[in-house]
């Protein structure tokens, strides 16, 4: 898999972004990250991340920790320790929804509901513990992004987007569900970095009606943006309390810093159906919502306005 | 602008590509057809015609056209059309393609969030296209 890397034009002019796109979860992870993250391995070691979550995760893989769990034949403690963190992430998730997200949506444990946004989350994070300021990663339409985008298409690889080495005291990789407030942190320091050579990233969102094209865009400085809606997959949320699909909704998107609680609170908000979700979201510290319904209609949470990219 | 045009190149092959169950004979053999007009440029367009670009399937050639550096057009100059096939494929993946191209200059997005899309969906994807521009 690693020998699709794009490779780099020798010489001192080095291009300054690199997009990569890696195959994994049973979809497309997408990267856009200076170059120095190819030449430094953290691309690698992201990538190389998300395979392992699929392998530790993945409901298809007979072997899985999950698979495992779920038939009883392991138990928590004889699983990787992310599980049981993925476990206990899902559970805050649930009780703060009132039980509309689940780590068992058909009675069965399967948390990858949440994983998803989780993995990516963390692989943002990996670039950053490696000294990049600005990238983004969409693991297949949910986006985590750490500072705002470079101006300009080429800027020498050392001049923008790379602090150097990493820190001494941050890990390899980040760890714990604590990675979240470390991306709450990077908000921070995007937010002040975006009046220094830096623009928002720019992330439109699909319009569920029409494929290929936009409802809205957004942008994004160290923030997340998560969209739930059957445009792709058709109706495969359901709804815990009735059992059924989810209905109401067409697409809801949620922005906010970290993308594996922004994914959730996604899923739990399309499960409640349209009047519900606006009231819950609303409700929702650091969080902001966008909904368009099957009907066509649209209505977003009081702080989203700001998160809309001008005309 | 260059860049873009191998992009759009590049993803029409693809799509071609994903999308032709048939196997093909030798490329070099192969009818192209071309739209029975290209329209005309209004005042303050300029095109950029790339090279015709030989794939598996059949040579392929677009024409962007541009004003006030902002892409207003795409033009499919040459595709593959010796079979049905290679007609339906063409009718189905050049619109769809060129209305992506437009709406991801437009709108001079980085990314798209979306309902989660598979391995298979993200082919011909706006997302894709973007990951292709750069």
């Amino acid at each position: 898999m690693l020998s699709t890397f794009p490779l780099l034009p020798a010489g001192p002019a080095v291009t300054a972004r690199v997009r990569h796109a890696e195959p994994v979860m049973g979809t497309v992870v997408s990267f856009d990250v200076p170059a120095a993250a190819v030449v430094g391995g953290s691309l690698e070691a992201a990538v190389r991340w998300l395979h392992w979550v699929d392998r530790i995760f993945s409901p298809y893989r007979p072997d899985s920790d999950v698979s495992l769990l779920a038939a009883a034949e392991v138990t928590v403690d004889g699983c990787a320790p992310e599980v049981a963190e993925v476990i206990s992430a899902c559970t805050a998730v649930r009780l703060c929804s009132g039980g509309y997200f689940t780590a068992a949506p058909g009675g069965v444990f399967d948390p990858s509901g949440y994983v998803k946004g989780w993995a990516v989350e963390r692989a943002a994070a990996i670039l950053s513990a490696a000294g990049s300021t600005n990238h983004l990663v969409n693991g297949g339409g949910d986006v985590q992004c750490a500072g705002g985008r470079p101006r300009g298409n080429l800027v020498p690889a050392n001049a923008r987007g790379w602090q150097g080495p990493p820190r001494p005291s941050g890990s390899p990789g980040p760890s714990g569900f604590a990675a979240s407030g470390a991306s709450g942190a990077s908000a921070a320091s995007g937010a002040s970095a975006a009046s220094s050579g830096e623009e928002p990233w720019r992330v439109g969102i699909a319009d569920p009606f029409h494929r290929g094209g936009l409802a809205l865009v957004v942008e994004a400085v160290g923030s997340a943006v998560a969209t739930s809606g059957t445009a792709e997959r058709g109706a495969h949320i359901i709804d815990p309390h009735l059992g059924g699909p989810a209905g109401g909704l067409a697409s809801l998107t949620v922005v906010g810093p970290s993308l594996a609680l922004a994914d959730a609170y996604a899923t739990a908000a399309f499960a409640m159906g349209p009047i519900r979700a606006r009231a819950w979201t609303e409700s929702l510290p650091g969080y902001e919502a966008y909904a368009i319904t099957e009907d066509g209609d649209t209505w977003q949470t009081t702080g989203f306005g700001p998160h809309i990219a001008p005309a | 602008m260059r860049r873009v045009l191998v992009a759009v190149v590049v993803t029409v092959a693809g799509l071609v590509a994903l999308l032709s169950f048939k196997t093909h004979m030798n490329s070099s053999e192969r009818t192209v057809g071309s739209p029975s007009s290209v329209p005309p440029l209004l005042a303050g367009e300029h095109a950029l015609t790339g090279r015709a670009v030989r794939t598996v399937y059949g040579p392929v050639q677009v024409r962007v056209v541009e004003r006030s550096r902002t892409i207003v057009g795409v033009n499919i100059l040459q595709h593959p059309a010796e079979t049905t096939m290679d007609i339906q494929i063409g009718q189905f993946a050049f619109p769809r393609l060129v209305g992506e191209t437009l709406a991801a200059q437009s709108a001079r997005i980085d990314s798209v969030s979306g309902a989660t899309y598979t391995s298979n969906g993200y082919i011909s994807s706006l997302q894709s296209a973007l990951d292709n521009r750069a």
